[in-house]
């Protein structure tokens, strides 16, 4: 067992866990942040994509104690004081979901495009986003959404 | 209470369902933890075909964490059935028995062979390991072509063939149609097999209920309903004592319209261990042990006459099961049986099925189930009735619709299509895409020699959903009925409970039936909760597939409502001291005709029913009402598709520059979640069409494991869709409404396929199979220029 020092969603976390825990199921399992899934084990899908320090990972494809030292936001920590992130608005207004599955890690892959690149064009949000996988929307909506939350951040 | 606008049917209503979703808060199976709860293994045959001489778990069982292991023979009486198929199409279908752990044989690579039951996945997982399995391969039959002949490997010995039944039918004198025609086109197309692909895997959480001997699952699937009576079926447990809950669940696309061996082992273990027991699909597993869609042979004859006018139709199909039949397997292509003849009218038609066991993954419903299939066959082979005599696709098509009607007409497969307007629908996507222009494009590029061709694509498809009427289901010897329920409660503070059978996994039910409520009843979507999805307080539906929810879910929350309507009037009628028929009912309000201040509100309406004081006398309290709906005929949306693609000719890309849709569901509840759905649906049609391919090698090993290895089209690979919608009501039911969530991927493989051929058509290219991969165009590309047939 390792010891596991980590900051998720601005709380203090310290847990003893094994070395080949994945950081998705020490969200889930350890802390209870069940508002990031797994999709597929192989970093293919992005539906367990968290910000680490700032930038996306796909949290299934990092282990926990990768993650010690580390800061963690999750699409449970981005909503401040009951308001929701531009992002979360824009996917409710422009139906960027319907199973919402994918839809945490979407967002959080998107926040993360728009941090690197704060004025996207169409076919850069759409590769900006090829490592997540929506089975329902066709995508159209999602990048309709990432485009009003540009709009309004950039 | 909020004062109610006019309508919100039509209207925009922004989902309810999304808030829980956006911010992480929806409640997926694999959320649940309950005390105690243990979790399950499965290990999984890594062969095709072989006899299991040996098993052993008692390594397995030492392990650290592990708390018990069970085999088929362990478990096998705890099992009153075997795992039912719910749709024998023929009076002599074969079908093996098919069993939650595979007794003696793994009959496909994913075949389950035993589970392990440890303190977490992880540990469970591991111990699989330990688990000796001695298998002895067998002989392994892949291609259903080898599999009917005379000495092909038998996937299951017992029943002595591979072919589990032949359901033929034929309309009129097909063999005239053929005589008389001047032109008969024959063409041979592939449905190559798919993977689902719901993003959320399939989850299992079964906890014993210690008071009722009973059990609740929690699962994640379209069907609670269709699961509780099969898990009755299988484990013996009276239906009264079993409740299944779909909690929140992460799409299915018909994957999930099914009934699974994991949910029957970890009731059977639940059970014995008198524990909670919590199983998880992992991706890999998904690939092997989720059902797969399509895998056909569509052998097509089209008699025509010189100006192309249609004279017959002769549809000889091969359907690939898979190892096994699961819930509706072997009816999958008897859905599309009535469909090959599309939306053009004329007099003779033949259809048989062959349906072929081999060693592969079983088949079963995919988005669309059948239909895909049908109209990709009839609109490939308009389009190339169309290059034989040299007419546009446009024009072929149009000669041949049928006039725009909007009562039911008899169609040359014997059913009765309920409202089609053709040319409607057909103008109208010619003018969005400006057809001319495109092919002027074409045209220049062609004289250029371009090495990117441009190629035009059409699709005028319908299809048959809504399902179903159940005395029609019954004919074709499906198991289950068509109906839907819905139930409708106002409280006495006039706020409303909607009771749903259907079980939505991504269509916006909560929203849309929200508004038809709200409708109804004067009040707010907001005002409305939608309640579904859980079998102890929903115990009546038949589930969310075959794009029913909304014309047979939908229209039962329409009526219902209706019903609580007809008693509010009584009791507004009896406050007011007037006669029903001189109320009218606007915004929220009952009021005398002609004395608008003498008026009651709803919530006065339902206060009353609640008290059960100022109510006529002898009726009873309560504003309540449950409504059973069946359909008397099925739904045919319909649409005119035009996909328009450029080819590299020199690497074999394709890249969908646009696609315009004009689609036609009857009157639409909320336009957001339509477009959404007919976005989604062309998406997973397109994905057919050029990406994806469940692939095996020669031993039955799925090449195609994981999502690395098949191709899902991220957002690059996508384009945008631009649609338009006419509105042609049902009259199959009250609200005219048509189903419109398959329309979309029933409609666009063909408009694909048919582009690519279109831009290739320099080069004499005129036939290529799904995908169009890079390669296989390339390919195609080579095979023309060097003179041979492509």
């Amino acid at each position: 067992m390792r010891k596991v020092r980590v900051k998720v969603n601005g709380g203090d976390f310290e847990h003893e866990v094994e070395p080949r825990m994945l950081l998705v199921h020490y969200l889930r399992e350890e802390l209870n942040l069940t508002g990031t899934m797994v999709g597929c084990n192989t970093s293919n899908c992005g539906a367990c994509t968290v910000l680490m320090d700032g930038e996306s990972v796909k949290s299934c494809t990092v282990f926990a104690v990768q993650a010690d030292g580390h800061e963690i936001t999750t699409v449970q920590g981005l909503a401040e004081n009951g308001n929701w992130h531009p992002m979360q608005t824009a996917f409710h207004e422009n139906h960027g979901l319907q199973c919402g599955y994918c839809t945490p890690g979407m967002i959080m892959a998107s926040i993360s495009l728009l941090q690197e690149n704060p004025d996207p064009t169409e076919d850069e949000i759409r590769e900006g986003l090829e490592g997540n996988y929506c089975r329902c929307t066709g995508y159209e909506n999602i990048i309709k959404s990432v485009q009003q939350a540009a709009g309004q951040t950039s | 209470m909020t004062e109610a606008p006019e309508r919100y049917v039509g209207g925009g209503v922004p989902r309810k369902e999304d808030p829980a979703l956006v911010t992480g808060r929806a409640n997926w199976t694999d959320n649940i933890k309950l005390p105690g709860m243990l979790h399950m293994a499965v290990l999984r045959s890594p062969f095709a075909h072989a006899k299991i001489t040996n098993l052993d778990v008692s390594a397995a069982l030492e392990q650290p964490g592990v708390v018990a292991a069970f085999t088929g023979n362990d478990l096998a009486d705890d099992w009153a059935a075997a795992m039912p198929c719910a749709w024998p199409v023929t009076e002599d279908i074969k079908m093996p028995d098919h069993w939650p752990l595979a007794k003696d044989e793994a009959n496909f690579m994913g075949d389950a062979v035993a589970v392990v039951i440890a303190d977490d996945r992880y540990t469970a997982q591991d111990a699989l390991e330990f688990i000796e399995v001695d298998y002895e391969p067998l002989d392994v039959v892949l291609d259903m072509e080898e599999a009917i002949k005379d000495d092909a490997p038998l996937v299951h010995e017992d029943l002595e063939t591979n072919t589990s039944f032949v359901w033929p039918l034929e309309v009129g004198d097909v063999e005239g149609a053929f005589e008389q025609a001047d032109v008969v086109v024959k063409e041979r197309y592939i449905q190559q097999r798919l993977i689902p692909n719901a993003i959320e895997p399939r989850a299992v959480v079964a906890q014993m209920e210690p008071t009722s001997d009973g059990i609740t699952l929690y699962t994640s699937t379209q069907v609670p309903h269709l699961v509780r009576m099969m898990l009755s079926l299988v484990t013996g447990i009276p239906d009264q004592r079993v409740r299944v809950v779909a909690p929140d669940v992460g799409g299915g696309f018909g994957s999930k319209l099914n009934f699974y061996a994991e949910e029957v082992l970890a009731t059977n273990i639940a059970r014995r261990l008198g524990v909670p027991i919590k199983w998880v699909e992992d991706r890999s597993e998904n690939y092997m042990a989720t059902i797969h869609g399509r895998d056909q042979i569509q052998d097509i004859e089209l008699a025509a006459t010189s100006e192309g006018k249609i004279l017959g139709l002769r549809a000889n199909i091969m359907a690939d099961m898979g190892a096994y039949m699961q819930l509706v397997t072997p009816g999958i292509p008897i859905l599309g049986a009535f469909m090959y003849c599309g939306v053009y009218t004329f007099g003779a038609y033949s259809f048989t099925c062959t349906g072929v066991f081999t060693n592969k993954t079983p088949t079963d419903a995919y988005r669309g189930a059948g239909r895909p299939e049908a109209a990709y066959a009839i609109e490939r082979i308009v389009d190339a009735l169309a290059r034989r005599l040299d007419m546009d696709p446009a024009e072929i098509r149009r000669k041949n619709f049928y006039e725009p009607f909007d009562e039911p007409t008899a169609t040359p497969a014997g059913i009765q299509y309920d409202s089609l307007n053709l040319p409607l629908v057909l103008d109208r996507v010619l003018e969005m895409a400006d057809y001319e222009g495109l092919r002027e494009e074409q045209r220049r590029r062609r004289e250029d020699d371009d090495p990117v061709q441009l190629g035009i694509g059409f699709s005028t498809y319908t299809e048959i959903c809504g399902l179903a009427p159940s005395q029609v289901l019954a004919s074709l010897r499906y198991g289950a009925p068509g109906w839907e329920s819905a139930t409708v409660r106002m409280f006495g503070s006039g706020k409303v409970e909607v009771v749903t059978g259907t079980s939505p996994h991504g269509q916006g039910h909560v929203t849309s039936w929200s508004q038809i409520t709200a409708d109804a009843l004067g009040v707010t979507p907001d005002d409305v909760e939608v309640i579904h999805g859980d079998t102890a307080t929903s115990p009546h539906g038949l589930d969310t597939y075959g794009s029913r929810s909304l014309p047979v879910g939908g229209v039962a929350v329409h009526l219902a409502a209706q019903k609580v309507m007809d008693k509010a009037r009584k009791i507004a009628a009896h406050m007011l001291e007037a006669s029903e028929d001189d109320l009218e009912f606007e915004g929220g309000k009952f009021s005398v005709a002609g004395s608008p201040d003498q008026n009651v509100t709803i919530n006065d309406v339902a206060g009353a029913a609640f008290g059960g004081v100022n109510i006529p006398e002898g009726m009873e309290p309560g504003l309540t009402a449950d409504y059973f709906y069946d359909p008397p005929n099925f739904v045919f949306p319909f649409g005119a598709h035009i996909c328009v693609v450029e080819v590299d000719t020199e690497t074999g890309k394709t890249r969908v520059r646009d696609y315009f849709g004009v689609d036609d569901c009857g009157p639409v509840i909320n336009p957001i979640i339509v477009d959404g759905q007919v976005h989604g649906g062309i998406a997973q049609g397109i994905a057919q069409a050029l990406y994806e391919e469940a692939i095996y090698d020669e031993d039955g090993m799925l090449v195609t494991g994981s999502m690395v290895d098949y191709m899902i089209p991220g957002a690059p690979e996508l384009p945008n869709y631009t649609l338009d919608r006419t509105v042609t009501p049902s009259p199959t039911n009250p609200m005219g409404v048509k189903g419109i969530g398959e329309a979309g991927t029933i409609g666009s493989p063909p408009a694909v396929i048919n582009a690519v051929i279109d831009a290739l058509e320099p080069f004499g290219v005129t036939h290529i199979d799904m995908p169009a991969s890079p390669m296989r165009v390339w390919e195609t590309i080579q095979a023309a220029k060097n003179g041979g047939d492509a």
